[in-house]
């Protein structure tokens, strides 16, 4: 033990922690996407009164298990004419980010990598870079699909990263802070979505499934248009990396909704990572919810909501929000 | 009087009363306020209906489900249900079929499906008894007319769905043999 103290002491216990921290994030990064899968298709499944995966495992539920190791064992295929480095970079650059913004989410009072007294700051920040890594991936592809989809990616995450801005503002207005866990702690009195805050929440979740590219803003990865968007030609452990960011992207939006509107950690009885956790998923749900109930939207109806209604009414409540606290 | 109205709204409302006034003053100010009301209201509208779709797909996600496992759980088949045809038993012998060896179903089948009706007349009995009965499945389209021409109703639909082969030839049925695998069980 004392051994074990030494090196920690040589090493500083704030890297100590840092990785234990980045240890633990991705296996709940991979444990995530193990859950989201199965519970997608379980969602669907039920939605359309079918049973969806139950045959490997107890309620299916080893079924992601499986799938994740066919999508080891298959081939990488890379296409001839692709723009080889960006092709192979893509994946990584869409998997960094989702990893650094778990790193500043309070699970619970103490559960917590870094409190960073910028904490949401770096998670827009490095939110957006994803939207880059979609870029890379549709131009490296070198794949016409690929390439529409991406820009309408980067198109929709522009018009939705203000609004997303716009509602997470007044909040920090009102906290006075940009550190997520002194915004939990302001919700001890009430959380943000039912006392001030219902309209930036509505507007943050709409703005948040437009970021995740999740139905029915879908648009860079449509099916029926676009065979799959900007991974059309990824193949393999690519492709699951992919759908590992996207699935991530989905917790990570809930999860900062959560924090912010649902008043995080904060609940009576249960501890309090209990509390988070049913906040994100129920949210996570929502977002499930959304794809198994609406159809995709036009893209000209998708820029005209986040530019004609969306920023409008974000702007108009920051300003009241604003001009509430200097009463 | 005005202001205890005020002080009224503002009680029920909270903080939502501040908001509200600057809603409505600026829809006022606006020259344009009818087209922006009706813009408003439109997305009243279509919150609504977004409400409802949602209501809708969580009362199926909630009931029970429709869907039958296949292989383990077979749903009854309907008694119209057109499956290839087969010999019906004679009521008084049911170890022997209707079929008398006639050859009408072949004459009137207007693919020309029924291949073959074999029979001999075995000793002590009136009647033919089918050997053979090849019925083509590839090219029948379960019209029905053997079975409604057959002058004895020895012809009937049965129910069978569970047909998958790796050759043509193995949907040339022998009725006599099904029937009598049937017959044994």
């Amino acid at each position: 033990m004392n051994e074990l103290m030494v090196i920690i002491n040589i090493i500083g216990k704030e890297t100590v922690r840092a990785i234990i921290g980045l240890i633990g994030v991705l296996i709940l990064v991979v444990i995530n996407a193990l859950i989201l899968t199965w519970a997608e298709r379980k969602v669907a499944g039920h939605m359309q009164r079918r049973i969806a995966a139950k045959e490997v495992g107890p309620f299916g539920l080893i079924q992601p298990i499986a799938d994740s190791l066919k999508l080891l064992g298959k081939e990488l295929l890379t296409p001839v004419n692709v723009d080889k480095p960006l092709f192979y970079l893509a994946p990584v650059f869409i998997f960094i980010p989702v990893l650094v913004s778990f790193v500043v989410i309070p699970f619970d009072a103490c559960l917590q990598v870094k409190d960073i007294n910028v904490g949401i700051l770096v998670i827009l920040a490095f939110s957006s870079l994803s939207v880059f890594s979609i870029l890379i991936a549709g131009w490296g592809s070198n794949n016409k699909y690929s390439l529409i989809g991406a820009v309408r990616s980067v198109a929709q995450n522009i018009a939705y990263e203000i609004p997303l801005l716009l509602s997470l503002l007044p909040v920090i207005f009102m906290v006075n802070s940009l550190s997520l866990k002194d915004i939990v702690e302001f919700q001890r009195g009430g959380w943000f979505v039912w006392k001030w805050q219902f309209f930036a929440f509505l507007i943050y979740f709409i703005a948040a499934v437009a970021e995740t590219n999740r139905t029915p803003f879908d648009l860079p990865e449509a099916e029926s248009e676009l065979v799959a968007g900007f991974h059309t030609e990824y193949s393999g452990m690519r492709f699951a990396i992919f759908f590992l960011a996207e699935y991530t992207n989905i917790m990570i939006v809930s999860a900062v909704a959560a924090t912010f509107f649902l008043g995080g950690y904060l609940g009576p009885v249960l501890p309090g990572f209990v509390w988070f956790l049913i906040k994100t998923y129920f949210l996570v749900f929502v977002i499930l919810w959304f794809r198994w109930t609406f159809p995709r939207v036009r893209f000209d109806q998708l820029l005209n909501f986040s530019w004609k209604i969306l920023i409008p009414v974000g702007f108009v409540n920051l300003i009241v929000t604003g001009g509430l606290l200097k009463l | 009087m005005e202001g205890i109205a005020l002080g009224y709204w503002k009680l029920v409302l909270g903080d939502y009363f501040y908001r509200l006034v600057i809603v409505i003053w600026s829809l006022v100010i606006f020259q344009e306020h009818v087209e922006i009301m009706k813009c408003v209201l439109d997305i009243i509208k279509g919150a609504i209906s977004l409400i409802v779709g949602m209501g809708v797909t969580i009362k199926a996600f909630f009931s029970p489900v429709v869907t039958v496992q296949y292989p383990r759980k077979v749903i009854n088949i309907t008694p119209r249900f057109r499956g290839h045809t087969k010999l019906v038993a004679d009521e008084e012998m049911p170890d022997r079929t209707k079929c008398v060896v006639c050859g009408m179903c072949a004459k009137n089948c207007p693919s020309n499906s029924i291949k073959k009706v074999e029979g001999e007349k075995k000793e002590g009995e009136k009647k033919k008894t089918a050997t053979e009965y090849i019925l083509n499945f590839t090219t029948c389209s379960q019209c029905g007319i053997c079975v409604e021409t057959c002058p004895f109703g020895a012809l009937a639909f049965s129910a069978d769905y569970n047909l998958a082969g790796f050759k043509r030839e193995d949907f040339y049925f022998d009725l006599v043999k099904e029937f009598e695998e049937r017959k044994t069980g």
